[in-house]
């Protein structure tokens, strides 16, 4: 079905017709069912309009009498239009029972199995935790879920606020997160790459900028990325990160945010522990390099009008440092 | 049987001419500054309807062109993401609660069911006017407080957490939400007089299975708008005093249920659709007769059809919620119910085509707008066979694909039958004809800027757009898309704005129509255009479905009505025989006051909780005002009962 979506410059990571998962894959394979028939019905019946209007109609100045009708071919078309309801009824019977198989297939994901990853929908970014048995081990990440590729995942979801919805199309359909409901969605991923997401229910004025990234990695690579996830921050090196440091843990970031291995432990935004090592900020939003994140530090509502981030009066060197030092945190 | 008695009509005699002054007499509309706000003809607030529902549906439309120009660019600026919100919420919420209820089922059924069932003003004739006022002023508040940059901005659904009291601060979401209480307690006095005009005012002779299928689809609507709108209603007011005065109906920290919220916005939200679609298919079948010159085939399968509809509209409001994650066989049963409704759909199209199949079809205007909405309403059909699939609706739920979906269906299913319907019915309000090459060239326009504007929609919400976002990002591969929904935008505001000089210049200079230019079936043709005061000069009867196609040569009417009251003939609900006489009571002033009171009491109530309680008491006032009974028709009423009891 990707010729729905072939266009040049589309890169097809964010589409219901590229699946990469069995979620997404039987989904598809139902909207493909229902493609075909819905658009057989279509053309059979507007030719059948067309054509009776081209055969009977009339090009008259003023109104012909009113016609009598013939019991006889009344007759004959109450049992085509019989036919018709009956057909109807099969065609939509078939992509019922069709819809009916993919939900069963995908309500019967092997739960025991699988990897769960908690993810908290906030306004306008998601949280996403990784549990373990041992609380220091708990991985705190924000807006890229790195999963490893051909197991299934369980995500664990709520919202901390308003109500969002978890979209990655092209691994698995949407689901909402309700505040006081917990939910739980089953995905695979059977190919590795980064697919991205988006927040799909509305969710007040940043809406359009809550992205996130499935990054799809062989299982190796992932429990490697999780173990260095598990780490604390590194300690600064040089005297411009340290001073950095210094500039984070006396200014209003303090607030809101975690650095686990200093001081830093409110939850209010993104953990930042190992902010470096993702590929965007802000949401999915702005690439994670020195300008954008000295630009959203600066002043975050001129980039993300209503997010939560305020500005922040820094100075030239302050700033600079303070980048230096995030970008440290790999 | 009353004194009224049935004799045959004869040519306009002096006696005629003499009895037309008199009615004109007792019927005419107050006159003056004042008489604007005493008037009570159905005809005349049911024009008022439709000029308010279309000022409505232009501002939205404006509103519309604005978004699309914020979209056609990635990470555009021409509307802040405040602004935008408001555009959207404002957009929607004005197209659903002021434009499309009020235009197909209030404006339609207040001017045309009267005329159509044959009598001489709507049921309840004071409540209509109240219903008018009350909606004229829920509009003008929603759009005096987006002017004033406090816009609902939570989307036309306003859910909850997001418009509680928490993440909607300010007093936009209030206003939304007493918008709503306006707009439905004036939807649901009408749907009270329709009920009531059909089931006992009908002509003589015009038993159920010979009601128009218009008719018909405005009483299903009333049955629905009467089952629905206490859902919203009670949504919205359980928002309002969450935000108001501090329940916790929808907070979860509190032991609130924010899903609460969408099963009672849904049981209204769904038959909505129907609420508004259902007219539109009644117009559909009226022109489709008229336009094939036959009868309607299978007219007893489209009142079924029709009934039907109704009744399954209100099992299938969780297919909004599939998302929320509801329990398996639940899913199961919606997606059953959502796709059986397809079937009385199916057959009233199946009925359709077999009409012009067998008719002799003349092509004219309104069956141009009538087969643009074949094309459109049928795809909108299409496409919400996707939606009712569970697993395909987690995909395109809440992407541009159900945009698309929606537009189709409701621009399909309401706004093509209704520039239909302002083609067909046209000479009939006016007296004239609209011109029909301008007429040709806005369906043209419409029909091809439709589809360009919302059919890649469908492709761009496949390509994973969610809707309700201000912005977008470039190298998505939305971009080239969204500029042509865009560029189709500039086709449709032309082909409206070629359409209002068409109104504009044919309702001056238009060819004189006559009273039924279309040589019609139905009874509103039956009477001069416009119509007088009093609807018929003697009230018709009935003696097939065509009332006028079916006449017998001296078809008899009813004479005998007092011609110095408002009175008018009730008839029995199955067979529609004359059992009784009333009288409408006389313009006044006192439903406008009702409504300025009760309007001041809903405003209150969006500052502090005392404007019900207190402003109940200025409401109470103006309603004792409204009934104070005067003596000369009470004593006739009595007269009249002593009489009928003997």
């Amino acid at each position: 079905m990707m010729f729905l979506a072939a266009v040049p410059g589309f890169s097809g990571d964010q589409t219901s017709l590229n699946p990469v998962g069995p979620g997404a894959s039987h989904i598809e394979h139902t909207f493909a069912l229902i493609f075909w028939i819905t658009a057989v019905v279509y053309c059979i019946v507007m030719a059948v309009l067309v054509i009776s209007i081209w055969r009977r109609h009339h090009s008259l100045d003023t109104m012909p009498d009113p016609q009598p009708t013939s019991a006889e071919s009344d007759q004959r078309a109450q049992r085509m239009v019989a036919g018709a309801i009956g057909v109807t009824i099969v065609l939509l019977f078939t992509m019922m029972i069709s819809s009916f198989a993919a939900s069963r297939a995908i309500a019967t994901m092997n739960y025991e199995q699988a990897l769960t990853i908690h993810v908290f929908g906030h306004e306008w970014w998601w949280e996403v935790q990784y549990p373990s048995d041992q609380a220091w081990k708990t991985v705190v990440t924000a807006n890229e879920i790195h999963v490893p590729v051909g197991v299934t995942i369980r995500i664990h979801g709520t919202s901390r606020d308003v109500i969002h919805s978890f979209w990655a199309p092209n691994v698995q359909g949407k689901r909402d997160l309700l505040p006081g409901y917990d939910t739980d969605l089953m995905l695979k991923v059977d190919q590795p790459g980064r697919y991205r997401g988006q927040c799909a229910e509305y969710c007040g004025e940043q809406h359009a900028h809550m992205a996130f990234y499935i990054v799809a990695q062989s299982p190796d690579d992932f429990d490697h990325w999780l173990q260095g996830q598990q780490k604390s921050a590194t300690p600064p090196a040089t005297p411009q990160t340290l001073h950095g440091q210094q500039v984070f843990l006396t200014h209003a970031c303090v607030m809101c945010h975690t650095i686990r291995g200093t001081t830093a432990g409110s939850r209010v935004g993104p953990d930042l522990t190992h902010l470096a090592s993702r590929t965007t900020i802000a949401a999915g939003m702005l690439p994670n390099n020195t300008a954008n994140l000295a630009g959203w530090i600066l002043n975050a509502q001129n980039i993300k009008p209503g997010c939560r981030m305020p500005p922040n009066g820094l100075s030239g060197s302050d700033l600079q440092d303070l980048v230096a030092y995030l970008e440290t945190l790999q | 049987m009353t004194s009224s008695t049935i004799v045959t009509p004869v040519e306009l005699t002096e006696s005629d001419r003499r009895h037309a002054a008199r009615l004109e007499e007792v019927w005419k509309e107050p006159s003056g500054f004042l008489g604007w706000f005493k008037a009570v003809h159905h005809t005349t607030i049911g024009k008022r309807y439709m000029v308010t529902a279309f000022v409505f549906f232009s501002l939205a439309g404006l509103l519309a062109g604005v978004m699309r120009l914020q979209l056609a660019f990635p990470e555009a600026h021409i509307l802040s993401n405040d602004k935008y919100n408001q555009f959207f919420t404002v957009h929607g919420s004005t197209m659903m609660f002021l434009f499309a209820v009020p235009m197909m089922f209030e404006a339609l059924s207040v001017y045309l069911v009267p005329l159509m069932v044959g009598t001489r003003n709507i049921a309840f004739p004071r409540l209509n006017a109240y219903s008018y006022y009350l909606y004229l002023f829920g509009g003008m508040m929603l759009w005096i407080a987006f002017f004033c940059n406090t816009g609902a901005d939570r989307g036309w659904f306003s859910y909850v957490p997001l418009a509680g009291p928490d993440y909607g601060p300010g007093k936009r979401p209030d206003f939304w939400a007493q918008m709503i209480t306006f707009t439905e307690v004036s939807a649901l006095a009408v749907a009270v007089e329709i009920v009531v005009t059909v089931f006992r005012l009908r002509a003589p002779g015009m038993s159920l299975n010979r009601i128009p299928i218009f008719v018909w689809g405005q009483v299903v609507v009333a049955f629905m708008v009467i089952f629905a709108l206490p859902g919203v209603v009670l949504s919205s007011t359980m928002l309002l005093i969450d935000r108001t005065c501090g329940t916790q109906f929808f907070n979860p920290a509190a032991g609130g249920d924010v899903l609460l919220y969408q099963h009672l916005f849904w049981w209204f939200g769904h038959p909505e659709v129907y609420i508004i679609f259902i007219p539109g298919t009644a117009i559909v079948s009226t022109i489709v007769t008229t336009f094939s010159r036959r009868h309607m085939f299978g007219y007893l399968m489209v009142v079924l059809a029709l009934v039907a509809t109704g009744f399954m509209a209100f099992g299938l409001w969780v297919h909004h919620m599939f998302a929320t994650g509801i329990p398996q066989i639940a899913e199961s049963y919606f997606t059953a119910a959502s796709m059986t409704i397809a079937i009385p759909t199916g057959a009233q199209v199946f009925c359709w085509l077999v009409t012009l199949a067998t008719g002799k079809v003349v092509l004219k205007p309104p069956l141009w707008w009538v087969i643009g909405f074949f094309f459109v309403f049928i795809m909108g059909g299409m496409t919400g066979i996707f939606l009712a699939s569970v697993p395909v609706d987690l995909q395109v739920h809440d992407t541009y694909f159900v945009v698309a979906h929606f537009h189709y269906v409701l621009i399909g299913g309401a706004v093509f039958p209704l520039f239909g319907a302002l083609s067909y019915w046209f000479p009939k309000i006016t007296g004239r004809m609209l011109n029909a090459t301008l007429d040709q060239v806005s369906f043209w326009l419409f029909f091809i800027g439709f589809n360009t504007t919302f059919f890649p929609m469908h492709l761009v919400g496949l390509r994973g757009m969610p809707r309700r976002v201000y912005t977008y990002q470039p190298g998505m591969g939305w971009t080239v898309l969204n500029q042509v929904e865009s560029f189709g935008y500039v086709l449709l505001f032309l082909s409206v704005c070629i359409m209002l000089w068409n109104v504009y210049r044919s309702a001056r200079r238009g060819t004189i129509a006559g009273s039924n230019p279309w040589s019609a079936g139905t009874l509103e043709w039956a009477t001069t255009s416009p119509p007088p005061s009093y609807d018929f000069l003697y009230l018709p009867t009935v003696n097939g479905r065509e009332a006028l196609w079916d006449a017998a040569p001296n078809q008899p009417i009813v004479v005998g009505l007092h011609d110095d009251v408002r009175s008018f003939l009730t008839t029995r609900i199955l067979d529609a025989e004359p059992d009784g006489h009333e009288e409408f009571p006389s313009p006044t002033m006192w439903p406008f006051w009702a409504a300025v009171a009760t309007g001041a009491a809903f405003v209150g109530s969006i500052f502090t909780p005392w404007g019900i309680t207190l402003g109940a008491i200025p409401v109470a006032i103006m309603m004792i005002g409204w009934f104070w009974p005067e003596r000369q028709p009470a004593e006739r009423r009595r007269a009249r009962e002593i009489w009928q009891s003997e």
